[in-house]
């Protein structure tokens, strides 16, 4: 089950075929309260660096990026009613959407947890 | 020079403090050619107020106030009486002259205006939520053809031959330069238009008027199911809002978007602006909505308080991915709007419509007795058509040199056609010897 | 001595400061005031009309309704109404609005006066126009102005705000490009500082914004730009004075390079007050520019509307104006409504413009003449500059001035205090003023955007200055708690815009909350 990010701040983890995408607690804080996020349909097929979902905080409109191609499977419900969810758990239960990978070497080039940490490190 | 304050005294002082020698030094970024060396010249210099009155009163007094005549002139701008309360409220300098209120612990006057507006557009029009206003009730149109685009990922609106033509050309403008089709219906003032029949999968909404812009009404209930059925909207457009106080409105008759015209209520005719768009949806539409938006929170003291909000839809935050490039809304005249129908209440509202429709009642019945005079509608609110034995036009303008307003010709509106069309309104206002006067008038032109 | 036994005390006891809680929730003059719906009494109203006429309802197939559910209150409830809420609002007539690129200068009531006389407010637009000259010949006096107050030959009246300005303007652009059959020019180069509006207008008729960067000193980078030149370019969309309140140098070289490549240069005139009556924005080479009468010519805000927004145009796209526009000819004056000429792009709103801000604008511009215009640009100019001079040591300037109308301050002068700029807005507004605009434009940190006016008083402005310059001293010794608390003086604190924009209430309801105590 490994985790990794993009330089965009979104998180991808993969089990077996299907991923599951999020954007991280960095990015979080970064945007303030989440009022709401606008989610891919199911069924829509996406493009790695394409815009996937809208992250909205009262003053921001942030796009979200897909880490990797593929087709949405599964949005997270949870979202629509409690925005917060983002804010309190960007890289567990503030999850966005699972992707079926259409090419899942596209995740060779993201970066692991560690590379991630420098990264943002570095940011400062 | 009366508005401005400063003194030459002070002009030395802050030039001191600034660090330079003149005024004109602070322009050096100007390129020379575009630089003017004085005042411009052939525009005449400053004026007192006295000299300013008599100036635009001499424009003013070329005019003929509405009020001042019988006057019979609608489509798409009533006149009402406005009671006095209102001009003398919406005067009070911190309504006047405050800004949007985008710091709302220093507007709150500002910001319960726009909610209690907000909720009385939703009431009136039968629709769970409304925005603060926007232009006026062409663009609100426009901007909910628009909306059902974004809505429906479709890009075909077909716009109803009563829609008034103002409204029909600036979405056909916008059609074109935006980059979707806009099929205008021809003029059908008997009706007999198969709108459902137009609606295919590439529709994104069906726009009506009702009343139309011939004063026609009608119930919309089945047409917005049929609509709904093939995945299309259905925009309703209201001209006259005071027709909202008798009618079923457009939101129990499944309208997905309302685009109305506030000006009837708190605005005088101002020759056709400013005046006040009404924008009203379906609560699951509420994201794809254009214009501000006011909502109901606490502060730190857990008060109820309001602030603008979802401007996340708005050019400021959104820049290019905006619901619409919309900036300002129509604020003093929607708190107009507010205040009128405030003073009004339920009761006076709703008898304030039906005296409206009892006048154009008696109008229609005065003038079927006129040889040559034939009422077109069989429902109507305040406005209905009729057709006369020559060209409308030179009536009207025959009837001005006698100093009656005697409606509008069709043919103003659509050029080269229905020439023999004369759209009329009455309102609360007009009188027994208005109609009188028309009357007669009529009866010795035709 | 003769005994006076009236004498009570004539100076406050002065022990007690705390804010004390009242029954009512009230405070002195600042009124709670609950929704009008909150305040029903069924049948009341608060106008008296004649007796419905007995009659047959004659509405076709419609049903009459049943009922709309407005409350219903008696003059005087309505008139405390909304005097208790106007006075919970901050606004010129109160004090000093600092808002860059908003111009809040003083709104003449002459204006008002003028626009509500019978023969301009109680005319109908479709009255026949032998009965409406006198209105046709304000709009085209208003026109005569622009047109020579900017030297351009053109204009259109009919837009009904700014950003509605803009949409005119770049629709002009659009049938002049699709009249000289060039429709590939489809992107719009558009400054990085620019507002809102401008990428909004250009992305919402269909072009691609490609965003120029600003150079160090604060302006658009010449070669940037002149870079991103190409056969698909349409135009640019260049604020002038800019949105950091300097005057764009290079603005002929814009200007030239654009008309090399066959585009066109659209000008936001938001900041024309900078420069009205001191510079002809004809000779800077723009193509189009629109104007804002509730900015530059005084027509009141209103709370957010509504404006007005003409449109001067360059003889390359005097022929593309929508309609109507009034001409004047050897019988008077008239209204044209149809393409008469051919080439007008089509019809931007109903009926014929904001009439009632032409009165209020063309009240303003008589009253000030050629040499009051010369000399309220001058002063605004001067107001910029002396509030720059006087705060540039205790804030940080972004840019080196001279600046125009306006000075952009950033949060640099915040840094390791853990005071924003939202924190100064909030504190600001305690000390009496609103704040000054925030976060904007973006190409700067925390940008802090200060417009005063010319119609604001040294004395107006100094008080603002040690205002200002005493926040942020007190910023800079740590007082963060104070400005976090900000503002504590107001009619509501600081309100929560999450719990608002995540669980949106946007009307009342009858199931809402129960009603506050009206009376």
């Amino acid at each position: 089950m490994t985790v990794k990010y993009t330089k965009d701040h979104e998180w991808i983890r993969v089990e077996g075929d299907v991923a599951t995408v999020g954007i991280s607690d960095y990015a979080q804080s970064q945007l303030g309260d989440v009022v709401f996020v606008e989610l891919p349909e199911p069924g829509r097929a996406l493009e790695q660096g394409k815009e996937a979902a809208v992250v909205e905080s009262v003053k921001a409109a942030s796009e979200v990026f897909a880490p990797a191609s593929g087709t949405v499977t599964e949005v997270n419900a949870d979202l629509e009613g409690e925005p917060a969810k983002v804010n309190s758990g960007a890289e567990g239960d503030g999850w966005f959407f699972k992707l079926r990978l259409s090419n899942p070497a596209e995740l060779d080039g993201l970066m692991d947890e560690a590379a991630y940490k420098d990264f943002v490190e570095g940011l400062h | 020079m009366r508005y401005l304050p400063l003194t030459e005294a002070d002009r030395h002082a802050m030039l001191a403090a600034i660090g330079a020698s003149s005024v004109d030094e602070l322009f050096r970024d100007v390129p020379p050619v575009a630089r003017r060396s004085g005042p411009v010249e052939g525009l005449p210099g400053f004026a007192g107020e006295l000299e300013v009155e008599r100036q635009l009163a001499a424009m003013a007094a070329k005019n003929i106030a509405a009020g001042t005549v019988p006057s019979f002139v609608g489509c798409g701008a009533y006149k009402h009486h406005v009671p006095a309360t209102v001009d003398y409220m919406v005067q009070r300098g911190e309504f006047l002259t405050a800004y949007t209120p985008y710091q709302p612990e220093i507007s709150q006057g500002t910001l319960q205006v726009l909610f209690e507006f907000q909720t009385q557009v939703a009431l009136l029009t039968g629709m769970d939520v409304a925005n603060a206003s926007m232009y006026d009730g062409a663009t609100a149109c426009a901007e909910a053809v628009m909306m059902a685009n974004r809505l429906t990922r479709r890009k075909k609106a077909i716009l109803s031959g009563g829609l008034h033509p103002h409204y029909r050309d600036v979405t056909t403008t916008d059609a074109h330069f935006i980059g979707f089709e806009a099929v205008a219906l021809p003029p059908a003032p008997k009706g007999g238009e198969d709108l459902v029949a137009l609606v295919d999968a590439d529709t994104a909404c069906v726009v009506v008027q009702n009343p139309d812009v011939f004063g026609q009404v009608r119930d919309y209930t089945s047409l917005a199911q049929q609509c709904q059925a093939k995945g299309a909207l259905l925009i309703v457009v209201v001209t006259e809002a005071v027709s909202l106080g008798l009618l079923t409105p457009p939101g129990e008759m499944g309208a997905d978007i309302v685009a109305a015209e506030g000006q009837s209520l708190g605005n005088a005719l101002n020759f056709g602006g400013p005046y006040v768009g009404l924008f009203a949806v379906k609560e699951k539409y509420v994201r794809q909505m254009p214009g501000r938006l006011c909502g109901q929170t606490v502060d730190a003291d857990g008060r109820r308080g309001f602030v603008l909000t979802l401007s996340t839809r708005e050019q400021h935050i959104r820049r290019e991915k905006a619901t619409s490039n919309i900036c300002t809304n129509a604020g003093l005249c929607a708190l107009a709007f507010s205040i009128h129908l405030s003073l009004l209440g339920e009761d006076g509202f709703t008898k304030l419509a039906r005296i409206n429709h009892a006048k154009a009642v008696q109008l229609a019945d005065r003038l079927t007795g006129v040889k040559g005079v034939s009422v077109v509608n069989d429902g109507f609110f305040n406005e209905f058509t009729v057709t006369l034995p020559r060209k409308a036009a030179d009536v009207v303008e025959e009837l001005a040199q006698r100093r009656i307003l005697a409606g509008v010709p069709a043919s103003r509106l659509f050029a080269g056609q229905l020439e023999d069309h004369l759209i009329l309104a009455a309102t609360e206002t007009t009188t027994e010897s208005d109609m009188d006067a028309l009357t007669k008038a009529l009866t010795e032109v035709l | 001595m003769t005994m006076n036994s009236q004498g009570r005390p004539s100076t406050p006891a002065g022990a007690d400061s705390a804010v004390p809680e009242t029954v009512t929730g009230n405070r002195g003059l600042q009124i709670e005031e609950a929704l009008i719906f909150e305040q029903d009494s069924p049948g009341m109203s608060g106008v008296d009309l004649p007796a419905v006429p007995a009659m047959n309802l004659r509405l076709g197939a419609v049903k009459p309704r049943a009922k709309v559910g407005l409350p219903g209150l008696s003059e005087p409830q309505v008139v405390r109404h909304y005097t208790r809420l106007s006075q919970k609002n901050y606004s010129i007539d109160t004090g000093l609005y600092p808002l860059g690129s908003c111009t809040m200068k003083h709104n003449p009531r002459l204006n008002e006066k003028m626009a509500r006389l019978p023969g301009f407010a109680d005319v109908h637009p479709l009255q026949p126009v032998s009965t409406v000259q006198g209105a046709l010949e304000l709009m085209d006096a208003l026109a005569h102005w622009l047109k020579t107050l900017t030297g351009m030959p053109a204009v259109t009246l009919a837009p009904a705000a700014g950003a509605h300005g803009e949409m005119a303007g770049m629709m002009a652009i659009r049938a002049a490009l699709e009249h000289r059959g060039e429709k590939a020019r489809t992107r719009v180069l558009v400054p990085e500082s620019a507002h809102g509006t401008n990428p909004a207008t250009a992305a919402a008729l269909g072009f691609s914004v490609d965003p120029i960067p600003a150079g160090p000193d604060g302006r658009v980078d010449l070669a940037a730009m002149e870079a991103k030149l190409g056969p698909d370019v349409a135009g640019i969309m260049l604020t002038n004075p800019n949105t950091c309140g300097l005057f764009e140098r290079d603005v002929r070289a814009i200007a030239d390079a654009i008309h090399a490549a066959g585009g066109y240069f659209y000008c936001d005139g938001a900041n024309f007050n900078a420069i009205v009556g001191r510079v002809k924005p004809a000779d800077l080479g723009i193509d189009a520019m629109h104007i804002n009468l509730h900015k530059t010519f005084s027509t009141p805000h209103g709370g957010g509307g509504p404006g007005s927004g003409p449109v001067v145009f360059s003889e390359a796209l005097a022929p593309f104006v929508p309609v109507p526009y009034v001409v004047h000819d050897a019988n008077g004056f008239r209204l044209v409504e149809g393409h008469e000429q051919g080439t007008e792009f089509g019809r931007m709103k109903a009926f014929h413009g904001q009439m009632g801000m032409f009165v209020r604008a063309l009240a303003y511009i008589l009253s000030h003449g050629a040499d009051g215009l010369w000399q309220a640009s001058g002063d605004a100019v001067l107001n910029a500059n002396y509030v720059m001079a006087r705060l540039q040591d205790t804030l940080t300037a972004s840019f080196e001035g001279p600046c125009m109308h306006e000075c952009l301050f950033d949060d640099r002068f915040l840094k390791g205090t853990g005071v924003t700029t939202l924190d100064i807005a909030k504190a600001l507004i305690d000390e009496g003023f609103h704040p000054m605009t925030m976060y904007f434009p973006l190409v700067v940190h925390g940008a802090l955007l200060i417009e005063p006016t010319e119609t604001e008083s040294k004395a107006a402005l100094d008080q603002f200055i040690l205002a200002l310059k005493s926040l942020a001293v007190r910023a800079k010794e740590g007082d963060v708690a104070y400005f976090q608390g900000a503002p504590r003086l107001t009619p509501r604190r600081r309100l929560d815009e999450t719990a608002a924009a995540r669980k949106p209430v946007l009307r009342w309801t009858p199931s809402s909350e129960p009603a506050l105590a009206a009376e």
